[in-house]
Protein backbone atom coordinates (compact mmCIF):
# COMPACT_ATOMS: atom_id res chain seq x y z
CA UNK A 1 0.00 0.00 0.00
CA UNK A 2 1.36 3.36 -0.99
CA UNK A 3 0.71 6.90 0.18
CA UNK A 4 -2.76 8.23 -0.47
CA UNK A 5 -3.74 11.70 -1.57
CA UNK A 6 -6.69 13.49 0.02
CA UNK A 7 -8.70 12.42 -3.06
CA UNK A 8 -8.14 8.69 -2.59
CA UNK A 9 -11.73 7.96 -1.50
CA UNK A 10 -13.07 9.99 -4.44
CA UNK A 11 -10.96 7.90 -6.81
CA UNK A 12 -12.41 4.68 -5.39
CA UNK A 13 -15.96 6.11 -5.62
CA UNK A 14 -15.33 7.03 -9.26
CA UNK A 15 -14.06 3.53 -10.12
CA UNK A 16 -10.43 4.46 -10.65
CA UNK A 17 -7.96 1.76 -11.47
CA UNK A 18 -5.09 2.53 -9.09
CA UNK A 19 -1.39 1.92 -9.67
CA UNK A 20 1.75 2.63 -7.72
CA UNK A 21 3.35 5.86 -8.90
CA UNK A 22 6.48 6.94 -7.05
CA UNK A 23 5.18 5.37 -3.84
CA UNK A 24 1.66 6.81 -4.21
CA UNK A 25 -1.55 4.97 -5.06
CA UNK A 26 -2.69 6.99 -8.06
CA UNK A 27 -5.43 6.54 -10.69
CA UNK A 28 -4.14 5.28 -14.03
CA UNK A 29 -7.62 5.62 -15.54
CA UNK A 30 -11.30 5.56 -14.58
CA UNK A 31 -12.35 3.20 -17.38
CA UNK A 32 -10.67 4.26 -20.61
CA UNK A 33 -7.41 6.14 -20.91
CA UNK A 34 -8.11 6.99 -24.56
CA UNK A 35 -11.57 8.42 -23.78
CA UNK A 36 -10.07 10.56 -21.01
CA UNK A 37 -7.44 11.82 -23.43
CA UNK A 38 -10.11 12.89 -25.94
CA UNK A 39 -12.17 14.60 -23.23
CA UNK A 40 -9.20 16.81 -22.35
CA UNK A 41 -8.58 17.71 -26.01
CA UNK A 42 -12.26 18.44 -26.65
CA UNK A 43 -13.85 19.52 -23.36
CA UNK A 44 -12.41 19.40 -19.81
CA UNK A 45 -10.82 16.76 -17.63
CA UNK A 46 -9.30 16.83 -14.15
CA UNK A 47 -6.25 15.10 -12.71
CA UNK A 48 -5.25 14.56 -9.10
CA UNK A 49 -1.64 15.75 -9.00
CA UNK A 50 -1.44 16.10 -5.23
CA UNK A 51 1.54 13.77 -5.21
CA UNK A 52 3.71 16.53 -6.68
CA UNK A 53 6.01 18.37 -4.32
CA UNK A 54 5.44 22.06 -3.53
CA UNK A 55 8.24 24.00 -1.87
CA UNK A 56 8.02 27.67 -0.90
CA UNK A 57 11.29 29.60 -1.07
CA UNK A 58 11.35 32.66 1.15
CA UNK A 59 13.86 35.05 2.69
CA UNK A 60 15.79 38.10 1.51
CA UNK A 61 18.17 35.92 -0.53
CA UNK A 62 15.48 33.77 -2.15
CA UNK A 63 15.93 35.35 -5.57
CA UNK A 64 19.73 35.15 -5.59
CA UNK A 65 19.51 31.56 -4.34
CA UNK A 66 17.23 30.52 -7.21
CA UNK A 67 19.37 32.39 -9.72
CA UNK A 68 22.22 30.15 -8.58
CA UNK A 69 20.19 26.93 -8.27
CA UNK A 70 18.39 27.02 -11.64
CA UNK A 71 19.54 27.13 -15.26
CA UNK A 72 16.71 29.45 -16.17
CA UNK A 73 16.80 32.89 -14.55
CA UNK A 74 14.05 33.96 -12.14
CA UNK A 75 14.98 37.56 -12.92
CA UNK A 76 12.81 36.98 -15.99
CA UNK A 77 9.79 36.89 -13.68
CA UNK A 78 8.74 40.52 -13.70
CA UNK A 79 5.06 40.23 -12.98
CA UNK A 80 3.22 38.96 -9.92
CA UNK A 81 2.48 35.23 -10.20
CA UNK A 82 4.44 34.72 -13.39
CA UNK A 83 5.77 31.18 -13.88
CA UNK A 84 9.04 29.88 -15.31
CA UNK A 85 9.98 26.36 -16.41
CA UNK A 86 13.55 25.39 -15.58
CA UNK A 87 15.98 22.58 -15.16
CA UNK A 88 17.80 22.21 -11.86
CA UNK A 89 21.23 20.95 -12.93
CA UNK A 90 24.16 19.23 -11.32
CA UNK A 91 27.81 20.28 -11.77
CA UNK A 92 28.21 18.05 -14.83
CA UNK A 93 25.23 19.72 -16.49
CA UNK A 94 22.86 16.77 -15.97
CA UNK A 95 19.26 17.40 -14.98
CA UNK A 96 18.55 16.80 -11.27
CA UNK A 97 14.91 17.64 -11.97
CA UNK A 98 12.69 19.89 -14.03
CA UNK A 99 10.34 22.24 -12.24
CA UNK A 100 8.07 25.24 -12.37
CA UNK A 101 8.76 28.30 -10.25
CA UNK A 102 6.19 31.04 -9.59
CA UNK A 103 6.98 34.57 -8.45
CA UNK A 104 4.87 35.21 -5.38
CA UNK A 105 4.26 38.45 -3.58
CA UNK A 106 2.62 38.92 -0.28
CA UNK A 107 2.13 42.39 1.18
CA UNK A 108 2.22 40.93 4.71
CA UNK A 109 5.56 39.25 4.20
CA UNK A 110 8.75 40.98 3.20
CA UNK A 111 8.72 41.39 -0.54
CA UNK A 112 9.04 38.63 -3.09
CA UNK A 113 9.14 34.91 -2.55
CA UNK A 114 8.82 31.92 -4.84
CA UNK A 115 6.79 28.74 -5.07
CA UNK A 116 8.53 25.79 -6.70
CA UNK A 117 6.80 22.61 -7.90
CA UNK A 118 9.04 19.59 -8.44
CA UNK A 119 8.33 15.98 -9.37
CA UNK A 120 7.08 13.39 -6.92
CA UNK A 121 9.51 10.62 -7.84
CA UNK A 122 12.48 12.90 -7.16
CA UNK A 123 11.15 14.50 -3.97
CA UNK A 124 13.78 13.38 -1.47
CA UNK A 125 16.69 13.95 -3.79
CA UNK A 126 15.39 17.40 -4.75
CA UNK A 127 14.77 18.51 -1.18
CA UNK A 128 18.27 17.44 -0.19
CA UNK A 129 19.78 19.12 -3.24
CA UNK A 130 17.88 22.34 -2.64
CA UNK A 131 18.78 22.38 1.07
CA UNK A 132 22.48 21.70 0.36
CA UNK A 133 22.64 24.67 -1.99
CA UNK A 134 21.27 27.14 0.55
CA UNK A 135 24.66 27.00 2.33
CA UNK A 136 26.06 29.87 0.28
CA UNK A 137 23.21 32.17 1.28
CA UNK A 138 22.46 33.75 4.63
CA UNK A 139 18.74 34.22 4.37
CA UNK A 140 16.82 31.51 2.52
CA UNK A 141 14.13 29.28 3.95
CA UNK A 142 12.62 26.24 2.23
CA UNK A 143 9.18 25.14 3.36
CA UNK A 144 7.54 22.07 1.90
CA UNK A 145 3.75 22.33 1.62
CA UNK A 146 2.43 18.75 1.82
CA UNK A 147 -0.91 20.01 3.15
CA UNK A 148 -1.71 21.48 -0.27
CA UNK A 149 -3.55 19.11 -2.58
CA UNK A 150 -3.36 19.85 -6.29
CA UNK A 151 -5.90 19.38 -9.08
CA UNK A 152 -5.13 20.07 -12.74
CA UNK A 153 -8.20 20.94 -14.79
CA UNK A 154 -7.32 20.93 -18.48
CA UNK A 155 -9.08 21.36 -21.80
CA UNK A 156 -10.76 24.02 -23.94
CA UNK A 157 -13.71 24.26 -21.49
CA UNK A 158 -11.62 23.94 -18.32
CA UNK A 159 -11.64 27.57 -17.23
CA UNK A 160 -15.38 28.00 -17.82
CA UNK A 161 -16.22 24.84 -15.91
CA UNK A 162 -13.95 25.72 -12.99
CA UNK A 163 -15.50 29.21 -12.92
CA UNK A 164 -18.94 27.64 -12.54
CA UNK A 165 -18.01 26.25 -9.10
CA UNK A 166 -16.13 29.25 -7.67
CA UNK A 167 -17.12 32.40 -5.79
CA UNK A 168 -17.37 35.64 -7.80
CA UNK A 169 -14.04 36.91 -6.45
CA UNK A 170 -12.23 33.79 -7.56
CA UNK A 171 -13.99 33.78 -10.93
CA UNK A 172 -12.59 37.26 -11.55
CA UNK A 173 -9.16 36.09 -10.44
CA UNK A 174 -9.04 33.16 -12.89
CA UNK A 175 -10.57 35.19 -15.71
CA UNK A 176 -7.80 37.75 -15.33
CA UNK A 177 -5.00 35.16 -15.16
CA UNK A 178 -2.55 35.25 -18.02
CA UNK A 179 -1.13 32.06 -19.49
CA UNK A 180 1.69 30.82 -17.23
CA UNK A 181 0.62 32.93 -14.26
CA UNK A 182 -0.60 31.82 -10.85
CA UNK A 183 -2.20 33.78 -8.00
CA UNK A 184 -3.22 33.07 -4.43
CA UNK A 185 -6.67 33.50 -3.02
CA UNK A 186 -7.18 32.88 0.71
CA UNK A 187 -4.93 29.87 0.91
CA UNK A 188 -5.86 28.51 -2.53
CA UNK A 189 -3.57 28.99 -5.53
CA UNK A 190 -4.83 29.19 -9.11
CA UNK A 191 -2.27 28.83 -11.91
CA UNK A 192 -2.88 28.84 -15.64
CA UNK A 193 -0.39 26.09 -16.25
CA UNK A 194 -0.53 22.41 -17.11
CA UNK A 195 1.04 19.38 -18.70
CA UNK A 196 -1.31 18.62 -21.57
CA UNK A 197 -0.86 21.25 -24.30
CA UNK A 198 -4.36 22.59 -23.59
CA UNK A 199 -5.49 25.68 -21.76
CA UNK A 200 -6.41 25.04 -18.15
CA UNK A 201 -5.57 25.49 -14.52
CA UNK A 202 -3.54 23.84 -11.84
CA UNK A 203 -5.22 24.58 -8.52
CA UNK A 204 -3.59 24.07 -5.14
CA UNK A 205 -6.18 23.52 -2.47
CA UNK A 206 -5.80 22.99 1.30
CA UNK A 207 -6.43 19.26 1.50
CA UNK A 208 -9.48 19.54 3.75
CA UNK A 209 -11.36 21.26 0.91
CA UNK A 210 -10.16 19.23 -2.05
CA UNK A 211 -12.71 16.39 -1.98
CA UNK A 212 -15.60 18.87 -2.13
CA UNK A 213 -13.86 20.84 -4.89
CA UNK A 214 -13.32 17.63 -6.90
CA UNK A 215 -16.96 16.60 -6.46
CA UNK A 216 -18.20 20.06 -7.46
CA UNK A 217 -16.08 19.88 -10.62
CA UNK A 218 -17.41 16.42 -11.40
CA UNK A 219 -20.97 17.71 -10.95
CA UNK A 220 -20.10 20.59 -13.31
CA UNK A 221 -19.17 18.06 -16.01
CA UNK A 222 -15.40 17.82 -15.60
CA UNK A 223 -14.34 14.22 -16.19
CA UNK A 224 -11.84 12.57 -13.83
CA UNK A 225 -8.74 11.52 -15.79
CA UNK A 226 -5.83 9.33 -14.79
CA UNK A 227 -2.09 9.37 -15.19
CA UNK A 228 -2.41 7.27 -18.35
CA UNK A 229 -4.11 10.09 -20.26
CA UNK A 230 -1.77 12.61 -18.64
CA UNK A 231 1.15 10.75 -20.20
CA UNK A 232 -0.27 10.58 -23.75
CA UNK A 233 -1.37 14.22 -23.53
CA UNK A 234 2.05 15.47 -22.44
CA UNK A 235 3.75 13.33 -25.08
CA UNK A 236 1.56 14.81 -27.84
CA UNK A 237 2.38 18.26 -26.44
CA UNK A 238 6.10 17.44 -26.63
CA UNK A 239 6.64 17.93 -22.91
CA UNK A 240 9.44 15.99 -21.27
CA UNK A 241 8.94 13.40 -18.57
CA UNK A 242 11.69 13.38 -15.97
CA UNK A 243 13.39 10.00 -15.71
CA UNK A 244 12.38 9.04 -19.26
CA UNK A 245 13.35 11.93 -21.52
CA UNK A 246 16.12 13.30 -19.31
CA UNK A 247 17.87 12.55 -16.05
CA UNK A 248 21.05 13.34 -14.13
CA UNK A 249 23.25 12.08 -16.95
CA UNK A 250 21.53 14.03 -19.71
CA UNK A 251 22.29 17.63 -20.59
CA UNK A 252 19.35 19.96 -21.19
CA UNK A 253 21.01 20.63 -24.56
CA UNK A 254 20.30 17.00 -25.50
CA UNK A 255 16.78 17.06 -24.06
CA UNK A 256 15.15 19.85 -26.06
CA UNK A 257 15.59 22.14 -23.03
CA UNK A 258 18.09 24.56 -24.55
CA UNK A 259 15.42 27.27 -24.45
CA UNK A 260 15.27 26.95 -20.66
CA UNK A 261 18.92 27.92 -20.18
CA UNK A 262 19.40 31.62 -19.53
CA UNK A 263 22.95 32.22 -20.80
CA UNK A 264 22.68 35.97 -20.31
CA UNK A 265 23.74 37.77 -18.20
CA UNK A 266 27.05 35.99 -18.70
CA UNK A 267 28.22 36.87 -15.20
CA UNK A 268 25.40 34.94 -13.53
CA UNK A 269 26.89 31.78 -12.08
CA UNK A 270 24.49 28.84 -11.79
CA UNK A 271 25.03 25.20 -10.96
CA UNK A 272 26.08 23.39 -14.14
CA UNK A 273 26.96 26.52 -16.11
CA UNK A 274 30.62 25.64 -16.72
CA UNK A 275 29.75 22.15 -17.93
CA UNK A 276 27.08 23.50 -20.28
CA UNK A 277 29.45 26.09 -21.73
CA UNK A 278 31.98 23.39 -22.53
CA UNK A 279 29.30 21.23 -24.13
CA UNK A 280 28.15 24.17 -26.22
CA UNK A 281 31.68 24.89 -27.41
CA UNK A 282 32.38 21.26 -28.23
CA UNK A 283 29.09 20.95 -30.12
CA UNK A 284 26.14 18.92 -28.92
CA UNK A 285 26.22 15.40 -30.35
CA UNK A 286 22.74 14.24 -29.48
CA UNK A 287 19.35 15.86 -29.56
CA UNK A 288 15.79 15.02 -28.67
CA UNK A 289 13.52 14.70 -31.69
CA UNK A 290 9.97 13.64 -32.36
CA UNK A 291 9.14 10.48 -34.33
CA UNK A 292 5.89 9.68 -36.10
CA UNK A 293 4.99 6.17 -37.23
CA UNK A 294 2.42 6.52 -39.97
CA UNK A 295 1.94 2.78 -40.39
CA UNK A 296 0.50 0.41 -37.78
CA UNK A 297 2.20 -0.38 -34.51
CA UNK A 298 3.24 1.46 -31.37
CA UNK A 299 6.68 2.92 -30.69
CA UNK A 300 7.90 2.13 -27.16
CA UNK A 301 10.63 3.55 -24.97
CA UNK A 302 14.09 1.97 -25.34
CA UNK A 303 13.49 0.81 -28.90
CA UNK A 304 16.61 1.55 -30.96
CA UNK A 305 16.71 4.25 -33.62
CA UNK A 306 18.70 3.26 -36.73
CA UNK A 307 20.25 5.47 -39.42
CA UNK A 308 21.57 3.63 -42.48
CA UNK A 309 21.69 0.41 -40.51
CA UNK A 310 23.70 1.92 -37.66
CA UNK A 311 22.34 2.41 -34.17
CA UNK A 312 21.88 6.16 -33.67
CA UNK A 313 19.97 6.51 -30.42
CA UNK A 314 16.84 5.30 -28.70
CA UNK A 315 13.26 6.19 -27.96
CA UNK A 316 12.86 7.91 -24.59
CA UNK A 317 9.03 8.05 -24.59
CA UNK A 318 6.74 6.31 -27.03
CA UNK A 319 3.03 5.65 -27.15
CA UNK A 320 -0.08 5.80 -29.24
CA UNK A 321 -1.40 9.28 -29.99
CA UNK A 322 -5.18 9.19 -29.59
CA UNK A 323 -5.51 12.60 -31.28
CA UNK A 324 -3.48 11.64 -34.36
CA UNK A 325 -4.51 7.98 -34.50
CA UNK A 326 -0.95 6.76 -34.92
CA UNK A 327 2.10 6.21 -32.77
CA UNK A 328 4.45 9.03 -31.77
CA UNK A 329 7.63 9.12 -29.75
CA UNK A 330 10.47 11.24 -28.47
CA UNK A 331 13.93 9.88 -29.15
CA UNK A 332 17.44 10.97 -28.34
CA UNK A 333 19.48 10.58 -31.53
CA UNK A 334 22.61 11.76 -33.32
CA UNK A 335 22.28 15.48 -34.00
CA UNK A 336 22.79 14.91 -37.76
CA UNK A 337 19.57 12.92 -38.22
CA UNK A 338 17.62 13.47 -41.47
CA UNK A 339 13.87 13.65 -42.13
CA UNK A 340 13.34 9.92 -41.77
CA UNK A 341 15.01 7.05 -39.94
CA UNK A 342 14.16 3.53 -38.84
CA UNK A 343 13.17 2.06 -35.51
CA UNK A 344 13.89 -1.50 -34.51
CA UNK A 345 10.43 -2.64 -33.41
CA UNK A 346 10.62 -6.12 -32.01
CA UNK A 347 13.25 -7.12 -34.56
CA UNK A 348 11.59 -5.41 -37.53
CA UNK A 349 12.99 -2.18 -39.00
CA UNK A 350 10.15 0.28 -39.50
CA UNK A 351 10.47 3.67 -41.20
CA UNK A 352 9.42 6.71 -39.16
CA UNK A 353 9.25 10.43 -39.83
CA UNK A 354 11.53 12.74 -37.82
CA UNK A 355 9.87 15.96 -36.61
CA UNK A 356 10.29 18.59 -33.93
CA UNK A 357 9.22 17.07 -30.62
CA UNK A 358 5.81 18.69 -30.50
CA UNK A 359 2.82 16.98 -32.06
CA UNK A 360 -0.45 18.52 -30.85
CA UNK A 361 -1.31 21.91 -29.35
CA UNK A 362 -4.80 23.10 -28.46
CA UNK A 363 -6.34 20.07 -30.10
CA UNK A 364 -4.57 20.49 -33.45
CA UNK A 365 -1.70 18.68 -35.13
CA UNK A 366 1.35 20.98 -35.19
CA UNK A 367 4.15 19.09 -36.96
CA UNK A 368 4.49 18.82 -40.73
CA UNK B 1 -14.53 -10.13 -13.98
CA UNK B 2 -16.64 -11.72 -16.70
CA UNK B 3 -15.80 -15.40 -17.40
CA UNK B 4 -18.57 -17.06 -19.46
CA UNK B 5 -19.14 -20.67 -18.47
CA UNK B 6 -19.58 -22.00 -22.02
CA UNK B 7 -16.09 -20.83 -23.06
CA UNK B 8 -12.74 -22.56 -22.59
CA UNK B 9 -9.50 -20.77 -21.70
CA UNK B 10 -5.74 -21.02 -22.03
CA UNK B 11 -3.63 -19.99 -19.05
CA UNK B 12 -2.12 -17.32 -21.36
CA UNK B 13 -5.60 -15.64 -21.26
CA UNK B 14 -7.02 -16.56 -24.68
CA UNK B 15 -10.55 -17.92 -24.88
CA UNK B 16 -12.02 -20.51 -27.22
CA UNK B 17 -15.67 -21.05 -28.13
CA UNK B 18 -16.55 -24.34 -29.80
CA UNK B 19 -18.77 -23.59 -32.79
CA UNK B 20 -19.84 -27.25 -33.05
CA UNK B 21 -18.82 -27.52 -36.73
CA UNK B 22 -15.17 -28.41 -36.30
CA UNK B 23 -14.17 -24.78 -35.84
CA UNK B 24 -13.59 -22.60 -32.79
CA UNK B 25 -13.67 -18.82 -32.37
CA UNK B 26 -10.95 -17.31 -30.20
CA UNK B 27 -10.09 -14.02 -28.57
CA UNK B 28 -8.62 -12.70 -25.35
CA UNK B 29 -10.37 -12.79 -21.99
CA UNK B 30 -11.98 -9.90 -20.15
CA UNK B 31 -9.19 -10.19 -17.60
CA UNK B 32 -6.54 -9.91 -20.34
CA UNK B 33 -8.11 -6.82 -21.92
CA UNK B 34 -8.42 -5.23 -18.50
CA UNK B 35 -4.71 -5.76 -17.85
CA UNK B 36 -3.77 -4.35 -21.26
CA UNK B 37 -5.93 -1.24 -21.13
CA UNK B 38 -7.11 0.52 -24.30
CA UNK B 39 -6.31 -1.62 -27.35
CA UNK B 40 -5.18 0.47 -30.33
CA UNK B 41 -3.98 -2.10 -32.90
CA UNK B 42 -4.51 -5.80 -33.50
CA UNK B 43 -2.12 -7.55 -35.86
CA UNK B 44 -4.10 -10.36 -37.46
CA UNK B 45 -2.60 -13.54 -38.94
CA UNK B 46 -3.21 -14.58 -42.56
CA UNK B 47 -6.19 -16.74 -43.36
CA UNK B 48 -4.93 -20.22 -44.20
CA UNK B 49 -2.08 -20.16 -41.72
CA UNK B 50 -1.51 -23.44 -39.88
CA UNK B 51 -0.79 -22.95 -36.21
CA UNK B 52 0.29 -25.22 -33.40
CA UNK B 53 -0.93 -24.81 -29.83
CA UNK B 54 1.14 -22.21 -28.00
CA UNK B 55 2.46 -20.58 -31.20
CA UNK B 56 2.61 -16.76 -31.33
CA UNK B 57 0.35 -15.77 -34.19
CA UNK B 58 -1.13 -12.36 -33.43
CA UNK B 59 -0.20 -9.23 -31.56
CA UNK B 60 -2.43 -6.89 -29.58
CA UNK B 61 -1.03 -3.42 -28.90
CA UNK B 62 -2.59 -1.28 -26.22
CA UNK B 63 -1.63 2.25 -25.24
CA UNK B 64 0.36 0.63 -22.45
CA UNK B 65 2.05 -2.43 -23.96
CA UNK B 66 2.37 -4.90 -26.81
CA UNK B 67 1.14 -8.38 -26.03
CA UNK B 68 1.76 -11.52 -28.07
CA UNK B 69 -1.27 -13.68 -28.64
CA UNK B 70 -0.72 -17.44 -28.67
CA UNK B 71 -2.82 -19.95 -30.57
CA UNK B 72 -4.66 -21.77 -27.78
CA UNK B 73 -5.21 -24.78 -30.01
CA UNK B 74 -3.76 -26.32 -33.19
CA UNK B 75 -5.42 -25.92 -36.57
CA UNK B 76 -5.87 -23.68 -39.57
CA UNK B 77 -6.92 -20.05 -39.40
CA UNK B 78 -10.12 -19.93 -41.46
CA UNK B 79 -11.38 -16.43 -40.63
CA UNK B 80 -10.02 -13.23 -39.11
CA UNK B 81 -11.98 -10.38 -37.56
CA UNK B 82 -11.25 -7.58 -40.01
CA UNK B 83 -13.52 -5.22 -38.07
CA UNK B 84 -10.69 -4.92 -35.56
CA UNK B 85 -8.62 -3.05 -38.16
CA UNK B 86 -10.90 -0.04 -37.66
CA UNK B 87 -12.36 -0.79 -34.25
CA UNK B 88 -9.65 -2.39 -32.11
CA UNK B 89 -11.48 -1.10 -29.04
CA UNK B 90 -13.98 -3.96 -29.50
CA UNK B 91 -11.37 -6.12 -27.77
CA UNK B 92 -11.99 -3.98 -24.66
CA UNK B 93 -15.71 -3.40 -24.92
CA UNK B 94 -16.81 -6.86 -26.13
CA UNK B 95 -13.95 -9.26 -25.47
CA UNK B 96 -16.15 -12.36 -25.90
CA UNK B 97 -18.28 -11.20 -28.83
CA UNK B 98 -17.35 -8.40 -31.25
CA UNK B 99 -13.74 -8.51 -30.09
CA UNK B 100 -13.06 -12.04 -31.37
CA UNK B 101 -9.76 -12.34 -33.21
CA UNK B 102 -9.76 -15.48 -35.42
CA UNK B 103 -11.63 -18.67 -36.21
CA UNK B 104 -9.61 -21.85 -36.29
CA UNK B 105 -10.49 -25.16 -37.99
CA UNK B 106 -9.49 -27.74 -35.40
CA UNK B 107 -6.78 -30.26 -36.12
CA UNK B 108 -8.06 -32.35 -33.19
CA UNK B 109 -11.47 -31.63 -31.67
CA UNK B 110 -10.47 -33.31 -28.41
CA UNK B 111 -8.00 -30.49 -27.70
CA UNK B 112 -10.86 -28.17 -26.76
CA UNK B 113 -11.68 -30.30 -23.74
CA UNK B 114 -8.08 -30.12 -22.59
CA UNK B 115 -8.31 -26.33 -22.11
CA UNK B 116 -9.35 -24.74 -18.79
CA UNK B 117 -13.04 -24.43 -18.01
CA UNK B 118 -14.39 -21.21 -16.49
CA UNK B 119 -13.80 -22.31 -12.89
CA UNK B 120 -10.26 -23.46 -13.52
CA UNK B 121 -9.50 -20.23 -15.38
CA UNK B 122 -10.96 -18.13 -12.54
CA UNK B 123 -8.65 -20.00 -10.17
CA UNK B 124 -5.64 -19.23 -12.42
CA UNK B 125 -6.44 -15.52 -12.32
CA UNK B 126 -6.91 -15.58 -8.56
CA UNK B 127 -3.48 -17.16 -8.14
CA UNK B 128 -1.84 -14.47 -10.27
CA UNK B 129 -3.20 -11.55 -8.29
Amino acid sequence: MGQKTALYDKHLQMNAKLVDFGGWDMPIHYGSQVEEHHIVRRDAGMFDVSHMTVVDVTGADAKEYLRYLLANDVIRLQEQGKALYSGMLNETGGVVDDLIVYLMTDPDVTGEWFRVVVNCGTREKDLRWMADHTAKFDNVALTERPELAMVAIQGPNALAKVASVLSDGRVKLINDLKVFQGLESEGWFFARTGYTGEDGLEVMVPEEYVADFWQALADAGVAPCGLGARDTLRLEAGMNLYGSDMDEKISPLSANMGWTIAWEPAERDFVGRQALEKQREAGVKQKLVGLVLESRGVLRSHQKVMINGEEAGEITSGSFSPTLGCSIAMARVSANIADTCHVDMRGKLVEVKVVKPSFVRNGEKVYS
Amino acid sequence: MNIPTNYRFASSHEWVLDNGDGTVTMGISDHAQDLLGDVVFVELPEVGREVTAGEEFSLVESVKAASDIYAPIAGEVVAINETLEDEPELVNSEPYEGGWIVKIKLADAAEVEALLDADAYAATIAEES
